[in-house]
């Protein structure tokens, strides 16, 4: 399935945004999340942003206190999540204007509505920020 | 609506005043969230959508960032969907696709709201109905909505269209039968130009062709097309996965599309995509001389770049090539080696399996020299990592690799001194397992246990305790080789053995034990001492029992034994150090150790006299109790030096049954057997010999009797410790002493070797790795010992199990088109032709002889009649919808049950399945 989740994590290892593409329970969710962090934020910039997990494989990118990470599967690119990663971080730039950790924080929703554009079912279906940006605009408009 | 709620919504909390208020609070996170949380459910039945909507977001941000349970909102979830607001209708959706599962109770009752939905007008409901079908759909769903899904397929409204697209993979996957009626609207999208949908249908495409790509051979044309139409690297990078699946199962396919993708490779200026072309060509054409070539320089090129994340997958692209090419490896192997350096631990590991994939009989030697150095230089994690790969691929099929054993021996002792290592319990169990089956080691063996025991810094280690237990046992049991077992003995009872745990304890004093026995035989029984005259007169006594034995041993020990002559004076030195450091340990908490010492000691009070005797005078009247003493000695050095070979597993099964075993007969018996022989072992020794070379079970019988078979009972604690050690043995047939096998005139092609390998790592420490050398063995590989089944374990390569699921059986059905083609037998056959082979072997075996049925003509013209079907969408609709409604009649007629029916389909499938490789003929290319 490509993708199989996608976590934000702030320095403290807090999460600020969890989306899963297969069920996993609250336990386990607790559980994967605790091993990720203990993992990638351990990890220093010279080190590279691929870290092999259970049985897939994690993506990650840091940008100022935020920890951008995304399970996928192991024949999936990792440059080419590399790449999704920082599409997520510009849509979202574009449309907070200088996103931040509490951007993401306080529009949790908001975040969640972007990545649904962008991604579904764990592939990736839309790769254009304008694309992304314009129904989340007109259905902030209609509500 | 009533008062409380209208205050309620009034006065309610909104997600941003719980965010603000989580990190202002001053009670602490958990009872600030608990107090949120009994609000949340509180407003959450409110009458007002409103209210509960708000509610209903909170709880979704508690639940996704705090991992709070919600499925208590279910219900109430599903309420606020069918609000007319499309605020709320949004947030209902949110909630609904993070909290919903396959078990969640109230599933069901989503589907006609997704069918409302999903027929809206409004394009962002039917994009949130697409959003939640594709994260939550289950079987039943993905049945109940399939026609809508259908509808939507072919969208004029692109973005609704898109995402119609993308939820049809859940559908399939859930629901395999939907394949039938949308599969052709989605091979449709194929041949879109938009990129959004492109992207999107490639994206479903490439998940599909993994699960089965040969379904989607027929397809090769059109995702040619995009290959090399493409200006979107994401979609690039998808059609070269759909590739890499499809090529190795069609090679005209493999020809024409290498060049394309060898093409892309040159121009490409994206790192992804240039990547996604390496791993292509390295997994899927590799026998493309060129190609492989090409990717090997980009390999190159991102190896040696400064970035990590390419040197990572420079490296991990070179690990692929190496299962095929071995070459490459061996070319870049200065990056490989200087990778073992990098500061990325994950990198490191990477390297670490390149330079295992390089190693062969020939270097192992070398390569391991250079890895014990960087083990000795690294972090204890990957210190590690690199002693577990290489133990892992030197025992590899036996010690497949492993031509000098000597060498490989002192590389264990080597690698157990490294101050981080944690691999005793592997080098321990390989210490042992190779003492037993190879012969010729046992020498080198022993020096190297003996290094390991005399050092006392290491019984400080706590990891290096399971090595130290393999040694001594090494030690004890092949004691004969020792240069000095006089040493051995000091180091097997020094004081700082208190430091073992007590069942590596036990195993050092049933060590001394053997080595007691061997020095006291040495001296008593066939040393030229004053005991010479009354060991050879009990030679005579039981010479039936072990003539070859004593002659063997005999030879052997003279040739072992000069270094360390082992003297009347030295033996009472030696029972002294033996009681004065076991005394204590008769008081031992453990069992074991208690048990052990307290034989050890029964033993040494046995012989002590004798001992002291032939130390102080030689009278007459002490030579009846030499000759007891050393009937004893030699009683119990028989026991010990039985030889126990490994034994293979099934190997009881072998065994025959004697005539006359009746294992059912009452167990009774066995205490008559016991009662007679307890009776003469307790009195004399000579009578208590039967059971030496007798039944096995009288010897199982005797184990408890302590002061009775000091040799039988020593034989089965020697038994036990060897489970322990998780090998099974059993006494080899005939007795045949140890010593026998060693041909003495090894001794100087060893000394020999040992100064070859010594130049060695002077050389090595120079230069770096050289593969592929000259081996530089004196001797030739010694006899490992090998049982049939029970050792072959070889690394099998796993295939992957080709999955054919119902999924892939409907694609086919489309794909190669069973219905219409085929004559009228086949139509009235229709809802066999999803049927689904269980066991491939009859499916495989079942479309090979449907080869000659349909020919390649037919599936062709079967995929243009597709296309031209394609043009007139309400006329094809319709048929499917047609073709459906039948199937559903059929079904219903042949079945009540769905499922029942869906399994039996299955099960018949294969009848129906059209050949594949004919498939693609080339002009579509």
């Amino acid at each position: 399935m490509g993708i199989r989740f996608i976590l934000m994590v702030n320095k403290q290892g807090q999460t600020r945004l969890a989306q899963y593409y297969e069920w996993l329970t609250l336990e386990e969710r607790r559980a994967l999340e605790g091993e990720i962090v203990r993992k990638c934020l351990a990890r220093n910039e010279q080190q590279c942003s691929f870290v092999e997990h259970r049985n897939y494989k994690i993506v990650y990118r840091r940008y100022a206190s935020l920890f951008f990470l995304v399970g996928v599967d192991n024949d999936e690119n990792e440059l080419a999540i590399l790449e999704f990663i920082h599409l997520l971080v510009e849509t979202m730039d574009r449309h907070f204007g200088n996103v931040c950790e509490l951007d993401i924080m306080f529009h949790l929703e908001k975040a969640h509505f972007m990545l649904e554009e962008m991604v579904m079912n764990g592939s990736i279906v839309e790769t254009s920020k304008a694309n992304i940006l314009s129904p989340i605009q007109l259905m902030d408009k209609a509500s | 609506m009533s008062g409380p709620s209208l205050m309620d919504s009034l006065f309610q909390r909104t997600l941003e005043d719980l965010i603000k208020g989580l990190r202002q609070q001053l009670i602490g996170e958990q009872a600030f969230i608990s107090k949120a949380l009994e609000e949340i459910r509180k407003e959450i039945k409110s009458t007002d959508l409103s209210t509960k909507s708000t509610a209903l977001l909170k709880l979704c941000y508690l639940s996704n960032l705090h991992f709070h349970d919600m499925s208590f909102a279910a219900f109430h979830a599903l309420e606020v969907l069918s609000s007319p607001r499309f605020s709320h209708k949004k947030i209902a959706y949110h909630a609904i696709s993070l909290s919903f599962h396959d078990s969640t109770p109230v599933l069901l009752l989503i589907t006609n709201h997704l069918r409302k939905d999903l027929t809206s007008t409004n394009e962002f409901e039917v994009s949130l109905s697409l959003q939640c079908l594709s994260r939550i759909a289950n079987v039943d769903l993905a049945r109940d909505l399939t026609p809508e899904v259908f509808t939507l397929l072919s969208s004029n409204k692109l973005y609704v269209r898109k995402r119609a697209v993308a939820v049809v993979l859940r559908v399939f996957e859930k629901y395999p039968d939907s394949v039938r009626v949308c599969f052709k609207r989605l091979v449709e999208n194929l041949e879109n130009y938009d990129p959004q949908i492109l992207s999107a249908v490639v994206g479903v495409f490439s998940e599909l062709a993994c699960k089965d790509p040969r379904s989607y051979l027929p397809l090769a044309p059109e995702f040619y097309k995009i290959l090399v139409d493409s200006k979107s690297n994401w979609i690039s990078i998808k059609v070269l996965k759909i590739f890499a699946k499809l090529a190795p199962l069609e090679p005209r396919l493999a020809n024409r599309v290498v060049e394309p993708i060898c093409d892309l490779m040159r121009k490409t200026g994206a790192k992804s995509l240039l990547f996604e072309c390496v791993r292509t060509v390295v997994t899927s054409f590799s026998e493309y001389e060129s190609a492989v070539r090409l990717a090997v320089g980009k390999i190159r090129e991102f190896m040696v770049d400064e970035d990590p994340n390419l040197k990572y997958l420079g490296l991990h692209a070179l690990s692929i090539v190496a299962s095929k090419h071995l070459w490459v490896v061996s070319e870049n192997k200065e990056v490989v080696i200087k990778s073992l350096s990098d500061p990325d631990p994950n990198i490191k590991i990477e390297s670490l399996r390149l330079v295992m994939a390089m190693v062969s009989e020939h270097n192992v030697a070398e390569i391991s020299k250079v890895l014990v150095n960087y083990a000795l230089k690294s972090d204890p994690l990957f210190c590690n990592e690199i002693l577990g790969s290489i133990l892992s691929t030197c025992s590899r099929n036996v010690y497949e690799i492993i031509v000098d054993f000597d060498w490989y021996v002192s590389l264990l002792g080597e690698m157990s001194r490294i101050p981080h290592c944690q691999m005793g319990e592997e080098i321990e169990n390989q210490l042992v397992d190779i003492g037993l089956r190879v012969k010729d080691v046992r020498l080198e063996l022993v020096r190297v246990a003996r290094d390991l025991l005399i050092d006392p810094a290491l019984l400080g280690n706590s990891f290096l305790h399971r090595v130290l237990s393999a040694a001594a046992w090494v030690s004890g049991e092949y004691v004969e080789f020792s240069r000095n077992p006089l040493e051995l003995m000091e180091a097997l009872l020094q004081p700082r053995t208190s430091l073992l745990p007590p069942s590596i304890m036990a195993i050092y004093i049933q060590s001394a034990f053997k080595v007691l026995v061997f020095c006291l035989h040495t001296c008593f029984v066939r040393g030229g001492s004053t005991a010479g005259v009354s060991a050879s007169a009990s030679y005579e006594s039981f010479d039936d029992l072990s003539v070859e034995n004593g002659a063997g041993s005999t030879v052997a020990h003279g040739q072992t034994c000069t270094s360390a002559p082992i003297t009347n004076e030295s033996i009472v030195n030696l029972l002294k150090l033996v009681e004065l450091a076991l005394s204590p340990l008769l008081g031992s908490h453990d069992v074991e150790v208690q048990e052990r010492a307290r034989n050890l000691l029964g033993f040494v009070d046995l012989i002590k006299l004798e001992a002291l005797n032939s130390s102080g005078q030689e009278e007459n009247d002490s030579e009846q109790k030499g000759v007891e003493a050393t009937k004893i000695i030699r009683l119990v050095h028989d026991a010990f030096s039985k030889e126990l070979g490994p034994v293979s597993l099934s190997a009881q099964g072998k065994v025959p049954v004697p005539d006359g075993l009746t294992l059912n007969e009452n167990l009774g018996d066995l205490e008559t057997i016991c009662s007679d022989i307890e009776l003469p072992s307790s009195n004399t020794f000579s009578f208590g010999y039967p059971f030496e070379e007798k039944d096995v079970s009288s010897f199982s019988n005797l184990q408890i009797k302590e002061d009775s078979g000091q040799s039988n009972e020593s034989t089965s604690l020697l038994a036990e410790h060897r489970k322990r050690h998780g090998l099974y043995y059993l006494p080899s047939g005939k007795s045949e002493v140890i010593s026998n096998d060693y041909p003495p005139a090894n001794d100087p092609a060893l000394q020999g070797d040992n100064n070859d390998t010594a130049s060695d790592l002077v050389k090595l420490t120079a230069e770096s790795l050289v593969p592929k050398r000259k081996p530089n063995h004196s001797k030739p590989r010694p006899v490992v010992v090998k049982l049939d089944e029970a050792d072959e374990k070889p690394v099998a390569v796993k295939h992957p199990e080709s999955r054919d699921d119902s999924l892939s059986g409907a694609v086919r059905d489309i794909l190669f088109g069973s219905e219409d083609i085929l004559p009228t037998s086949s139509r009235s056959n229709l809802p066999s032709s999803n049927r689904k082979g269980k066991e491939k072997q009859h499916m495989i075996t079942q479309v090979e002889s449907k080869e000659n049925v349909v020919g390649d003509g037919n599936s062709s013209s079967r995929r243009r009649k597709d296309h031209s079907h394609g043009k007139e969408r309400r006329h094809r609709k319709k048929n499917a919808e047609e073709r459906n409604e039948t199937d559903r009649k059929e079904k219903e007629s042949s079945s009540n049950h769905p499922r029942r029916q869906k399994s039996r389909q299955r099960a018949e499938e294969p009848l129906k399945v059209p050949p594949q490789t004919s498939v693609i003929p080339d002009f579509l290319l």
